[in-house]
């Protein structure tokens, strides 16, 4: 990244001032539609963080549970970042950034138990039920990280069971039951550049950042994930701070689910 | 006979005919086919003497020689270094092109310019798409400093600057900012005051926007002087 717009940043934020003009914690508008493609897949979302837009579904399929977990079903987070969002991406097997983003949407709604694993077990050692959870990002104008995870949530709260018939899965119909969404985990990507920290980053300030700290928040204030990027390391304070700038942003968030 | 098919400021498509006849002559992005002028671009029509050209809508830059661009350092060799330009193929710039300081040989080039500095310069030549050759000599030409950049059509770049610089000067005059703009469509400036530079933004947003819609310099000037009083 180049330096004259690191030094110019850095001399934006000694003014109080962000490059379109927000505070550090002002997030850009942020829009939430759900139910884009109800009929391809059983639950969806769109997201837009400014003009960040992300498109999250929900698949439902069945499957064998695992050996270690008999009583239990199961989620899977897939995130391909398509060329068409932001140039820097490439198509074909998925990269680091993919593997690492889709790896984050997965541990807060893992961790923060959103999903009772137990009532998408249908029959123990049997049958399961699997929640396919792909994210597309359409555009990419910074900070996909919270409205990855935003899509991701919202598509589980549309996401309705398809019937059964013969131990198959008629897609056309569905019971109109929605998935045992239990607790609802957010995600805020703090990001520190300089000695400042900010929160919903666009493209160019996202990539002169040190360090971000990805939080996963539950309705309470609880922690149930964590996430450190970027080539600096953050002391203890520096943690506590982020933490509590996460805590206060996701309680934000959760007003536009 | 030759026969005109279409009107000046008309909205054209690729494949479309615009003339008949062998009166008429290919302009910028118009070829002949036959005895017929057949325009390659989605764009306007502009007429001047017998001479059809289309100015297009969209579309990437395209390097022609004696454009002033906006490149970005991204290879540092032993005899110059690799620009990139918006162009697929990277730009070379020379030594001798780019200083007439006395460099020793086999010394470091990144001390004067490193990977990621942008730099303004001129495009010498283009022997093909994949040799262009840039230089430094020249007024304006150098090492850009701390600002932002911001990228926009190169189709648009005429509009944003206007004629003989109106357009870019009227937006330097009102917020105060210094901006430098390629003919690649990067923009770089920067103002004393953030709040200038976003309505710089603003206002090279807005040409860039409503650059086919004729009085745009008077729609320009009353947009300022409304949002400068803002301020």
């Amino acid at each position: 990244m180049s330096n004259i717009i690191r030094e110019h940043l850095l001399e934006l934020f000694s003014k109080d001032f962000r490059l379109d003009g927000r505070k550090f914690d002002q997030y850009r508008d942020i829009k939430v539609e759900y139910g884009i493609s109800s009929r391809s897949a059983e639950g969806s979302a769109r997201v837009k963080i400014g003009n960040t837009e992300v498109l999250a579904g929900v698949k439902l399929e069945l499957g064998e549970p695992y050996s270690d977990n008999p009583d239990e079903g199961t989620i899977m987070v897939n995130v391909e970042l398509l060329p068409l969002s932001n140039p820097e991406f490439e198509s074909g097997p998925p990269g680091i950034e993919a593997v690492e983003l889709s790896r984050v949407v997965d541990r807060a709604i893992r961790e923060g138990k959103a999903l009772n694993f137990k009532k998408l077990c249908i029959t123990p050692k049997e049958q399961m039920w699997i929640v396919l959870i792909d994210i597309y990002p359409v555009n990419d104008a910074g900070n996909l990280f919270d409205a990855a995870a935003l899509a991701a949530l919202a598509a589980l709260k549309d996401a309705k069971f398809p019937k059964i018939e013969d131990g198959k899965i008629s897609y056309r119909e569905s019971t109109g039951q929605k998935l045992p969404l239990e607790k609802l985990p957010l995600s805020c990507t703090v990001y520190k550049i300089g000695n400042y920290f900010l929160v919903d980053p666009v493209s160019e300030e996202e990539l002169i950042v040190d360090a971000r700290l990805t939080v996963g928040v539950l309705e309470d204030g609880t922690l149930c994930s964590l996430q450190k990027g970027g080539d600096f390391g953050l002391n203890p304070e520096e943690v506590d701070q982020m933490v509590d700038v996460a805590v206060k942003k996701t309680k934000e968030l959760r007003k536009v689910l | 006979m030759s026969k005109l098919l279409v009107q000046e400021k008309e909205i054209v498509v690729p494949g479309q005919d615009l003339a008949e006849g062998m009166d008429y002559l290919p302009g910028e992005d118009v070829i002949r086919d036959k005895d017929k002028l057949v325009s390659t671009k989605l764009g306007i029509v502009g007429l001047s003497g017998r001479l059809v050209r289309i100015v297009p809508l969209n579309g990437p830059y395209v390097p022609k020689r004696g454009d002033l661009v906006i490149g970005k350092i991204v290879g540092v060799g032993i005899g110059g270094w690799r620009v990139n330009i918006g162009w697929p193929f990277e730009a070379n710039l020379s030594v001798k092109d780019a200083t007439s300081d006395f460099i020793e040989k086999g010394s470091d080039l990144s001390k004067y310019f490193n990977y990621g500095d942008y730099i303004i310069v001129e495009i010498v030549n283009v022997a093909s798409s994949k040799i262009i050759d840039l230089s430094m000599k020249g007024p304006g030409l150098r090492k850009l400093g701390s600002g932002r950049l911001i990228t926009i059509p190169a189709t648009k770049v005429p509009r944003v600057i206007g004629k003989q610089g109106s357009m870019i000067s009227l937006v330097k005059d009102y917020t105060g900012c210094k901006i430098s703009v390629g003919q690649n469509g990067i923009i770089w400036l920067k103002g004393d005051e953030p709040k200038k530079e976003l309505l710089a933004i603003k206002a090279i947003n807005k040409i860039e926007n409503e650059s086919h819609i004729s009085g745009l310099t008077d729609r320009m000037k009353e947009f300022l002087e409304r949002e400068k009083n803002g301020l």
